[in-house]
Formats: structure tokens, C-alpha cells, sequence
């Protein structure tokens, strides 16, 4: 009994040391590891508002569903990882969330114009849509300076045969909304349906102006209703921070623990890097998004992880007062406060859940590490800390209790 | 100490060097909470709450630059594109905090590079720039009301199923009590109110409670088993210092959980984890020192009612 509990419980350490050692790389991977939100490596989060239409016809579902589909065109024309683009179809809205941007600016520029492309005669009359557009690309153009390279649709390309024949030497406009691109004027009739809007200084103006072009216009014009921008270097130098914090945090209730608690304390620390490895599994597991106040969540949930432990910890002491002995005390402290644990931590639970039912963005990170953090306190808990508490008094029931911080005198 | 029974109050007294009748002195602490709470109420009256731009809209821009700055070169220059809002400088000031209306984006491009030509080159990489329209923070603040409302409505059907309606009403008074102190001192010194404020002080009061119930939890078994003649405050006061130590660690360690953002986290969440501090201070305080005492004066008061109907018959 006594050596079998002290060979299960160095397995156990080992087994938890290997685990911590195997996650650390998988968990902080930048790409695979546990998701890091925009405020912990810059980035944008916008929320586009749809505008009403200026005639009064209501804006529909498929609207916000076709901008939506255009947007994430554009998005991922950006080279963003993991962008995020939800539809709000009640409040007409639009979520963007780029985490890892590398120029914020450009991002919110090419994604909030609605970017109609338009061909104007020289009485300034539209007379060819974005529409008959098939693709746009930036290129090299053929003397110095980059193009935009155009290649319409079966249709378009009649059109625009027939619009190049009736314009010659005349001037043909191509306007992005009310701005002018370029001005060219038509030298030959093109008919293949291949044209090249030139004088672009960068490859990259170019490139944007295609993106622009092809995907085409937004179906209703949308307004910046929020937008939260981080800068790359500001997000590293928060995520640090609340590193340190979290370090610092954990380090000191270790040695809260251990000095009120000796035994248990040490089995309440070790149960908190279960704790932790099992949370931080789960934030992964779920591509949870870790945020700034998420991480102010979880280092607020490992304070609150210990108290489950303090609470039984608590009962024992009275339990072994009042004349139990050691393995006995544990049992009946364990079954006993489990009724507070569980009471204490499901009213915690409904203040995080009505949180997450009700907050947006950087509040709903932080209800659901919260609330994550709890489920997971309780099921560690009642598993993981109760089983090694029974085989350290499974080693030696005749141990001083001392050990348990209790002192029996007289 | 003898041992093999439960405690006995008497015991209970023993085993804490610092013993004091919490109970008895009931009166001291519902007044030591008015000092407190009156301040913060007249001062919610007087100059309400500093909102942020989460609730009122707006822009806010903090932007670092590379060479310290003076307000005048910024609010100047705010002014020469048609701007004014109040500039915070800090940082040895080379940062600054600007805030302003809610910026259409080519407004606030114009901003930004009259800031660079006027007061000087600022890193780009760490600008951090939030822009909130009106409606939204009307938004923000009925879904904060409501989530408040609801997370209350669930949390007194919670313990009247698992405790009594009294205790559900002593707990939520309780609540009330540390979010109004929290709030009262955000208002007395005027600190800004965001978004995660609302966090803040829906995890106060989910935190508090759960320290409430440990207390309760306590006071629902020692009830329990209460024979006649026992007193009910005594039974109340013991049940107080059996859960004392309890109250004590469960606090500290989130209280060192906290500190600890507080201190290094940064200034993004310095506000709410002072707001969470202020709110787990109180919480602590008002579990021990309000909740069970409330409590204790509805039972009492509703016992009393009881007893004089008896009286009044028997005349």
C-alpha cells in the first residue's frame, strides 16, 4: 500500500512533467499554437454598418450575404491568416477581425470602399459597368511603370468592342466610385475583350486598384460603425506584459499555497499546471481566440482554481478538529465541500455565461476563458486533486497532520 | 480543545486568536458601508461617470512619438483640421492619448499626417486607434443593463432553489452594495468607463457571490442542525468564523491574481483590474460583514411580526 502510493505518485509528477514539456511547443506554435487575438499582435477589428438604401427599399439578407462574400474576397487578397468575417444579418451588419495585419491602414482602406468600377464617356455618362468585368490583375506594363491588366466577360468584351469603336480618339474615363483611375484615350477599337489601364508608379497601387476592380462593388455602401486598430508592435509588447503578469500572479499564489497549506498547498500548485495544461488544450482544441481581458480571465480563474482548493482544504482542517482521523477527514472534507464548491462556482458560472450571451468582442473573450476556467477548476478538482490527495495519505495515514496545517493541541 | 463532535461556538471563538461578535456589532458595519457608499452616491448624482468613447462614441487614437511632444503642438494642430477633444500625455511625454468625435477614416488620415508634419514622427507599429460610432455605444450600454439584469434574475433563482428567497435577497443586497461602492469610486475620481468596465463588474459580481455562498453554505448546515434554545445570531456569527479563514485565503489569492495584472499587465487593463480590485475587496468585506447580516435582520424582523400577531390575539 505504502510503496505502491509513493511509485503512483512519482509516475504522476513524471507523467505531468512530460505533458507540460510536450505542449509547450504545439501550444505557443504562432501558427498552430493557441490563437493570439489582434490586441496581442496587432491587427483590425471593424464593424461595417450597412447603410439604408437611398430609395427606401429595405436592405436584405442577401445583401449583407453578397457583401460578406466580396469582403472576404478582398480579406483574403490581404494575406491574412485566419481572418474573421461574420454577418449580422439582424442589425445589418458586418464583423471583420484581422489579427496579424501587417498594414492596418491599407486594410481599412481597401475594405471599407464600396468601390463601384465604372467606364465614362467624355460627357461623363456610365457607359460600362463593373459588371462585364471578368477579372482584373496588376502587372509589368510594357514600357516603364505597372498596369492594370482588364479581361472582360463574352458580353463585356462586345460592349467594349463596340464602345472603343464608337469613342476613337475620343477620351474613355475609368472611374473607382467618383474617382477618377485613369483617363485614356481610345486609339484602336479593342475587341478581344483585353484591355490595360497604365501609368500606375508601384506594383502594389496596382495590385490594390485589380483587387478593387474585381471584386467588384459592394451591393449597398457600408459605414464604419467600429473599428479598433493595434499596431504590431503594441500587441507584442501587451502580450508580454500580461506574461509577465500571468508569471508573476502564478509564482505567488505557489507560495501562498505552500506556506498556509504545506501538503495539500504542494497538491493544489501541482493540480494547477494540470489545470492550466488542460485549459489551455481546450482554448486550442476550440481555436478559442486568446485576447487581451482572455488572458486577465484566465490568470483571474487560477486565482479562483485555488480557491477550490482552499475551500476543501478549509473543511479538512475542521474535520480532523473535530477528531477524524487523516484518510477520513479527507473523504468527508472532500464530499462535503464539494456542495459549497459546487453552489460558490455556479453562480461565478452565470454571471460568465450571461456575459458571453451579451457581450461583444473583447468582453466575450474574457466571459469565455472565465467560464472555461471554471468547468475545468471543477473537473480537475473533484479528479485530478482528490485522487493524489488520497494515495500522499494512502503513503502514511499515520502522517502528522501538521503536515496539513492543522495543529492539535491539547 | 476536545475533539470528536463538531465545533461548538465556544470552540469556534478558541481556534481564532483575532475572535470578535461580528453580529453584535451588525450596526458599526451597516454604517461603515454608508461612509463609503453616501460619497459615491452624491458623487453619481453630481458629476456622474466618466464615459469612455465604448459608450459615448467617438475616436481615440495613442500614438507613441519618437521625440517628446507638448499638449499645445497637438491641440493645435488638432485644431488646424477642424478638431478639438481633450490630449493626455504620458510616457516622459512621448505618448499621447487623443480624443476626439468619431472620425470618418479620411479625417482621421488627415489628422494623422498634420500630426506627423506639425509635432513629429510617431511609430506607426505602435498605434493603437479605436473608433466607436454612437449608435454602437448606445448598444453597448443597454446590452451591459440587461446582461446585469439577467445574470441577477438567474443568480437569485439559483440560491432560492438551493437555499431559501431570503438568502437569495440577502446576497443580491449584498451585490448591490459592491457594485455600487465600485461604481461610486469610478465616479468620485472620475475614472474612465469602457467596455471591459462591464466585465469588470459583472465578474465582481459573480465573485462575490461566490463568496457569499461559501458563508451561507455554512449557515444552511449549522441551521440545520440548531437545537431549541440555541441563539440564532450566535448560530450566524459562528458559522461566520467557521468559513472566517476560508473568506480570507479564497480572497488573497485572487486579490494576488489580480495585483498582479494590475501592477504589470499594462495600461490597456489597469482600469479593469483596478475596478475587479476594488470590486473583490468589497465583495470580501460585504460577505462577511453585510450579506449574512441582512440576513439575520430579515429573519429576525419577519420572526417578529410573527410573535406580536400572537400577542396581539391573545389580548
Amino acid at each position: 500500500m505504502r510503496r505502491g502510493n509513493i511509485i503512483k505518485l512519482v509516475v504522476l509528477v513524471l507523467l505531468v512533467a512530460t505533458a507540460v514539456a510536450l505542449s509547450i511547443k504545439p501550444l505557443v506554435d504562432p501558427v498552430k499554437g493557441v490563437l493570439l487575438g489582434l490586441d496581442l499582435r496587432g491587427g483590425v477589428h471593424l464593424v461595417l454598418q450597412a447603410e439604408p438604401n437611398e430609395d427606401g427599399t429595405p436592405i436584405t439578407k442577401d445583401d449583407i450575404d453578397k457583401a460578406k462574400a466580396i469582403i472576404e474576397k478582398r480579406v483574403n487578397d490581404l494575406g491574412v491568416s485566419e481572418p474573421i468575417v461574420q454577418p449580422d444579418y439582424d442589425k445589418k451588419r458586418i464583423v471583420i477581425d484581422l489579427a496579424g495585419v501587417t498594414d492596418p491602414d491599407k486594410a481599412v482602406d481597401i475594405l471599407k470602399t464600396t468601390a463601384k468600377l465604372t467606364f465614362r464617356d467624355p460627357q461623363g455618362n456610365v457607359v460600362l459597368k463593373g459588371e462585364d468585368l471578368k477579372d482584373a490583375k496588376g502587372g509589368q506594363g510594357q514600357g516603364s511603370g505597372y498596369v492594370v491588366n482588364l479581361s472582360f466577360s463574352s458580353e463585356g468584351a462586345k460592349k467594349f468592342g463596340d464602345l472603343t469603336t464608337q469613342l476613337i480618339g475620343q477620351r474613355l474615363g475609368v472611374y473607382l466610385d467618383d474617382d477618377l483611375l485613369t483617363n485614356p484615350t481610345v486609339n484602336t477599337p479593342i475587341l478581344n475583350g483585353q484591355a490595360e489601364i497604365t501609368g500606375y508608379d508601384t506594383l502594389e497601387s496596382a495590385a490594390n486598384d485589380a483587387v478593387l476592380m474585381r471584386s467588384g462593388s459592394l451591393p449597398v455602401s457600408m459605414s464604419i460603425a467600429e473599428k479598433r486598430q493595434v499596431g504590431a508592435s503594441l500587441g507584442v509588447d501587451s502580450l508580454n506584459k500580461s506574461i509577465q503578469a500571468g508569471l508573476y500572479g502564478l509564482i505567488f499564489i505557489f507560495l501562498f499555497m505552500l506556506i498556509f497549506y504545506r501538503i495539500p498547498g504542494a497538491v493544489a500548485n501541482f493540480s494547477l499546471f494540470v489545470y492550466a495544461l488542460i485549459v489551455l488544450w481546450v482554448f486550442w482544441g476550440f481555436r478559442v481566440v486568446l485576447t487581451l481581458p482572455g488572458i486577465a480571465g484566465f490568470i483571474l480563474s487560477v486565482g479562483m482554481a485555488v480557491d477550490f482548493n482552499i475551500i476543501i482544504y478549509e473543511r479538512i482542517k475542521e474535520e480532523i478538529r473535530a477528531g477524524k482521523s487523516l484518510r477520513a477527514g479527507v473523504e468527508s472534507g472532500f464530499s462535503r465541500a464539494f456542495i459549497t464548491v459546487i453552489d460558490a462556482h455556479v453562480t461565478t458560472l452565470i454571471a460568465a455565461l450571461t456575459l458571453y450571451y451579451f457581450g461583444t468582442g473583447a468582453i466575450k473573450g474574457f466571459a469565455l476563458t472565465l467560464g472555461v476556467g471554471i468547468v475545468v477548476t471543477l473537473f480537475t478538482g473533484i479528479t485530478f486533486t482528490r485522487t493524489v490527495l488520497r494515495w500522499i495519505v494512502g503513503t502514511n495515514p499515520k502522517m502528522n497532520t501538521t503536515w496539513f496545517g492543522v495543529r492539535r493541541d491539547g | 480543545m476536545k475533539t470528536g463532535h463538531p465545533a461548538t461556538y465556544d470552540e469556534v471563538k478558541q481556534v481564532h486568536p483575532l475572535y470578535f461578535n461580528i453580529v453584535k456589532r451588525r450596526l458599526w458595519w451597516f454604517a461603515l458601508s454608508l461612509v463609503v457608499l453616501i460619497p459615491g452616491i452624491i458623487s453619481l448624482f453630481m458629476q456622474g461617470l466618466n464615459l469612455g468613447i465604448d459608450y459615448k462614441g467617438g475616436s481615440m487614437l495613442d500614438m507613441t512619438f519618437n521625440k517628446s511632444v507638448t499638449q499645445a503642438a497637438i491641440t493645435d494642430t488638432m485644431k488646424s483640421v477642424g478638431l478639438e477633444g481633450p490630449v493626455q500625455l504620458s510616457n516622459g511625454d512621448t505618448s499621447a492619448l487623443i480624443r476626439t468625435e468619431a472620425l470618418e477614416e479620411e479625417k482621421r488620415n488627415e489628422l494623422l499626417a498634420a500630426l506627423q508634419t506639425n509635432v513629429g514622427d510617431y511609430d506607426k507599429t505602435s498605434l493603437k486607434d479605436d473608433k466607436v460610432g454612437p449608435a454602437m455605444g448606445q448598444e453597448l450600454t443597454r446590452n451591459a443593463l440587461w446582461a446585469l439584469l439577467i445574470a441577477m434574475g438567474l443568480m437569485i433563482g439559483y440560491i432560492t432553489i438551493r437555499f431559501q428567497f431570503v438568502f437569495a435577497i440577502s446576497g443580491i443586497i449584498a451585490l448591490l452594495h459592491d457594485v455600487l461602492v465600485v461604481v461610486g469610486i469610478f465616479s468620485l475620481f472620475q475614472l474612465e468607463i469602457d467596455s471591459s468596465f462591464v466585465a469588470a463588474i459583472l465578474t465582481v459580481f459573480g465573485y462575490s457571490i461566490n463568496d457569499t455562498v461559501i458563508i451561507f453554505d455554512r449557515i444552511r448546515e449549522n441551521e440545520a442542525k440548531m437545537k431549541k434554545g440555541d441563539i440564532f445570531e450566535d448560530m450566524v456569527d459562528k458559522s461566520i468564523w467557521q468559513t472566517m479563514r476560508r473568506s480570507i485565503n479564497t480572497s488573497l489569492t485572487v486579490l494576488i491574481a489580480l495585483l498582479s495584472i494590475y501592477i504589470l499587465g499594462g495600461v490597456s487593463t489597469k482600469l479593469f483590474s483596478l475596478a475587479m480590485l476594488i470590486g473583490v475587496l468589497t465583495g470580501a468585506y460585504s460577505s462577511i460583514f453585510i450579506a449574512s447580516q441582512i440576513l439575520l435582520e430579515i429573519k429576525i424582523r419577519t420572526k417578529k411580526t410573527r410573535k406580536g400577531g400572537k400577542r396581539f390575539a391573545l389580548k
